[in-house]
């Protein structure tokens, strides 16, 4: 162990290697439920060539690697599984180029949301990026490998959507670049024309390779944002509400929540879009556009809109919303755990149903939350779940709530979303022949040593 | 351990390593060593490992609890309702350590030194006033004001400069005040962050038994800590004083007294002290200050007021040194981010700040380019 420590050192420098029980302690967790263990060593490189080098060694050693950014993923990804070296990423974290008339910003594989949101405010107030709802540690390249969605998902897509190229260092220890930025020195498209092999990083949680740096897309500023809520007590009509909304392209984001508490809110379906405008007239047409849209459910006293009391606007309108950690407090005790399947909307009711028997069988303080993905072809469904972190009681039937919901995402015909090693074995498990076949040569190729974050996307 | 009820409600989401508008890491440890242990989730994270046996006490856990600046910025940006008692618990689990006797040596050195010489640099009480010699300065007899100096305003040679300028802008505006000279001890504010809470109530008792015998009410200090220990800590043994820190009063007198303040040719940014700032809320008045000046040119840094970076001296280690060295040493990140600004000059209002950026200067080797003066030395070269 001490030998690999000096090799690492010489890598990155002997104050950015730990072999300390404290790393090994802190590393070996996230902040969901997942069982911790301990990584060997945990690394900060600064450089695609550091990491080259480390993913070199690594081989030659047959060293489990896993890279982490701000490891909120909460499913354990960034877990090391069979030990090895954590790389954290985030010393990478420069802002490397912003190509306004492209609209796009080429960051380092470390780089946070916070960092790019807020440099672009500074320097670049017409763009923005889609930020999602995590903390703003949480890494764009992190993001974009776990399929993450944001602020723009409603309009755009998943962040990976967003994706205009990428640089990867291999589990061979090949530096390969994805997109027109192989081609040249521009980082606007992630494939096309070409053939799109952002496919063989994007979703693999780094099983087949490192990103050491992503260009993501960047889009309109409007200079006003709000936001508006439509209430309904009738969960079957939320997919029905949803697409009259996303009928109408006026909105820009669109959430769909239910919690217990307030008492206010219980029962209730609160589908909050937000809309844009660089104009107030702008921000008025797209307001009663999305009225008219409703009015059949506002004459039917199937729902109506929800008078926003100041205090919790700003709320909603932040971004990142810092309320959405705050559910980690609820029980008064730092933990929260969700799982986030990717589904079709029209399974909200039955999402629904499942979110409150849970709760009520296992004596949860729950929320729902929703998002639309790419005008309504997906959605997000989280069944989340407040914990203490001191009342083991309390976390083991949270634990046992979130399993129950990796059995019926498959039921109800919907996708994990960064899904545990169990649930990637039931997916795998699930997958047609050919489909698995075909991800068992890209991780075989990618990654011969199997030392690429070991234990995820085990298909071969 | 205090606070035990509530460490593991950390979910260490990581807010509270920025600023509240995410321009970059805020925490000088994390920016500094760059592991999540050096973060106040980390911190969090790894005492109640250590409460409940996961790990050791060890020289590497005395460090990431040690290096700690105190500097609030976690306490200005966690999210959560706890977020108030974030430094309180980093202290209490130093006082664990303490309490254990098992701390880094600079540490348990620094404790010696106050204990015995009732001062951090090992020097005479006799010394203390020397640098008030030649000056009208008078001992304290009953006037309006104490100038309470401190540790390092009454040793530290760089330091002396900003205590004399203090003085003197006070003695020449007509403030009533005097000094404690060789009766002066230690406040005890580095002595309570670093957790020797035995040690801070004692020199605590000394300083307020001492106050009241001399009929002292109101209180000036140099130092923006000796300010925290008095206003935050004091009141709790019963020693409660209307407490400034010297930029309040100078800042009153311009709005009261209107001083002959003549030009002074400069760009200028201002680095907050945290004790002046997160800790205690004064941003105001050294802006005000430097604002009235004819000839300043005042610029913000990026991270300004609440949004602070630290210079890396506080929690005890402009006297330990466990922050200091390399080029990510929150002193010379922060001397880098003053020189962004184009200014010539960053103003402090901590003889404690003003040692740790000077160093820093020489680091960077941004002499000639970038100074440090205290504000109380700008307002002295500018006084007509």
């Amino acid at each position: 162990m001490e030998r690999i420590a000096r090799l690492l050192a010489n890598i990155v420098g002997p104050e950015y290697v730990s072999t300390a029980s404290e790393e090994r302690y802190f590393y070996a967790r996230d902040p969901g439920l997942m069982p911790a263990h301990s990584p060997d060593y945990v690394v900060l490189p600064q450089s695609t060539k550091q990491i080259q080098q480390i993913i070199r060694l690594a081989n030659q050693e047959k060293i489990p690697v896993v890279p982490m950014g701000a490891g909120l993923a909460l499913t354990g990804l960034v877990i090391p599984l069979k030990g090895g070296i954590i790389v954290d990423m985030k010393r990478m974290n420069k802002i490397l180029e912003v190509n306004e008339k492209a609209r796009y910003a080429l960051v380092e594989g470390g780089t946070s949301q916070g960092a790019l949101k807020s440099y672009l405010e500074r320097h670049h107030p017409r763009l923005r990026h889609s930020v999602p709802d995590a903390p703003p540690t949480a890494t764009i390249a992190a993001n974009v490998s776990i399929h993450g969605q944001g602020r723009l998902t409603q309009q755009y897509g998943f962040n990976s959507d967003l994706v205009s190229g990428l640089e990867v260092v291999t589990g061979t220890g090949d530096v390969c670049r994805i997109g027109s930025c192989a081609l040249s020195g521009s980082w606007f498209s992630k494939g096309a024309p070409m053939p799109d092999l952002s496919g063989m990083f994007l979703g693999w949680f780094g099983s087949t390779g490192i990103i050491t740096k992503v260009a993501v897309k960047l889009y309109p500023k409007k200079n006003l944002r709000d936001v508006e809520i439509f209430v309904t007590d009738r969960a079957e009509l939320v997919p029905d509400i949803v697409f009259e909304i996303t009928h109408t392209e006026m909105a820009e984001d669109i959430l769909v929540f239910t919690q217990p508490k307030p008492m206010m809110f219980k029962d209730n379906h609160h589908v909050s879009f937000y809309i844009t405008g660089d104009t107030e007239e702008e921000l008025e047409f797209k307001r009663k556009m999305i009225w008219h849209a409703l009015d059949p459910f506002i004459k039917s006293k199937d729902g109506g809109f929800m008078g926003i009391p100041p205090i919790m606007k700003p709320v909603l309108l932040e971004s990142p919303q810092r309320s959405a950690s705050r559910l980690a407090d609820v029980k008064k005790g730092g933990g929260f755990e969700y799982s986030g399947p990717i589904i079709m909307l029209e399974a909200y009711p039955e999402c629904m149903k499942k979110l409150q028997d849970l709760a009520a069988k296992y004596d949860l303080a729950y929320s729902g939350m929703v998002r639309i993905i790419d005008c309504g072809h997906a959605a997000m469904f989280a069944f989340a779940f407040a914990f203490n972190r001191a009342d083991a009681d309390m976390m083991e039937r949270t634990r046992n709530a979130i399993k129950e919901v990796s059995d019926f995402v498959l039921d109800i015909g919907g996708l994990h979303w960064k899904p545990t090693v169990n649930e990637q074995k039931l997916a795998i498990a699930h997958m047609d022949p050919n489909t698995r076949k075909l991800m068992e040569i890209i991780k075989a190729n990618l990654d011969p040593n199997g030392i690429m974050n070991p234990g995820n996307w085990e298909v071969c | 351990m205090k606070y035990e009820d509530i460490i593991h409600r950390c979910f260490r989401c990581g807010y509270c390593k920025f600023t509240s508008d995410y321009i970059d890491f805020n925490c000088p440890t994390y920016r500094k060593f760059g592991f999540e242990t050096y973060s106040p989730g980390g911190r969090m994270w790894l005492i109640r490992a250590w409460l409940n046996n996961e790990i050791e006490n060890s020289e590497r856990f005395q460090e990431i609890l040690f290096s700690c600046a105190t500097c609030a910025n976690c306490v200005e940006h966690c999210v959560f309702t706890f977020r108030e008692d974030l430094v309180n618990i980093f202290m209490a689990a130093r006082e664990e350590l303490v309490n254990k006797g098992i701390i880094p040596p600079p540490v348990r050195d620094y404790f010696k030194n106050i204990s015995i010489s009732g001062n951090a640099y090992k020097q005479p009480a006799e010394q203390r006033g020397k640098w008030a010699e030649g000056t009208a300065v008078q001992p304290y007899q009953g006037q309006e004001y104490l100038f309470y100096v401190g540790d390092v305003g009454s040793y530290d040679e760089r330091a002396k400069g900003i205590t004399k300028a203090v003085a003197h802008i006070l003695a020449k505006n007509g403030i009533s005040f005097g000094i404690l000279g060789e009766k002066e001890i230690c406040d005890g504010n580095e002595v309570m962050t670093l957790g020797e809470v035995g040690l801070f109530e004692s020199l605590a008792e000394q300083n307020i038994a001492l106050f009241r015998q001399l009929g002292v009410n109101k209180i000036i200090t140099l130092d923006p800590h000796a300010l925290n220990a008095f206003k935050n800590y004091y009141p709790q043994l019963g020693g409660n004083f209307e407490v400034f820190h010297y930029t309040q009063i100078i800042a009153r007198l311009i709005e009261t007294q209107e001083p002959n303040i003549g030009e002074y040719q400069a760009k200028v940014t201002y680095h907050d002290p945290c004790y002046l700032g997160r800790h205690n809320g004064e941003y105001a008045a050294p802006r005000k200050i430097l604002q009235s000046i004819p000839g300043i040119q005042f610029v913000e840094m990026l991270q300004h007021s609440e949004n602070s970076f630290c210079c890396g001296g506080g929690g005890g280690n402009f006297f330990t040194d466990i922050l200091g060295g390399g080029d990510e040493a929150p002193n010379r990140i922060r001397v880098r981010q003053a020189i962004e600004t184009g200014a010539d000059t960053v103003a402090v209002a901590c003889p404690q700040c003003a040692k740790m950026l000077d160093d820093a200067i020489n680091a960077e080797e941004l002499d000639g380019k970038l100074q440090v003066l205290d504000v109380a030395e700008i307002v002295m070269s500018a006084l007509t």
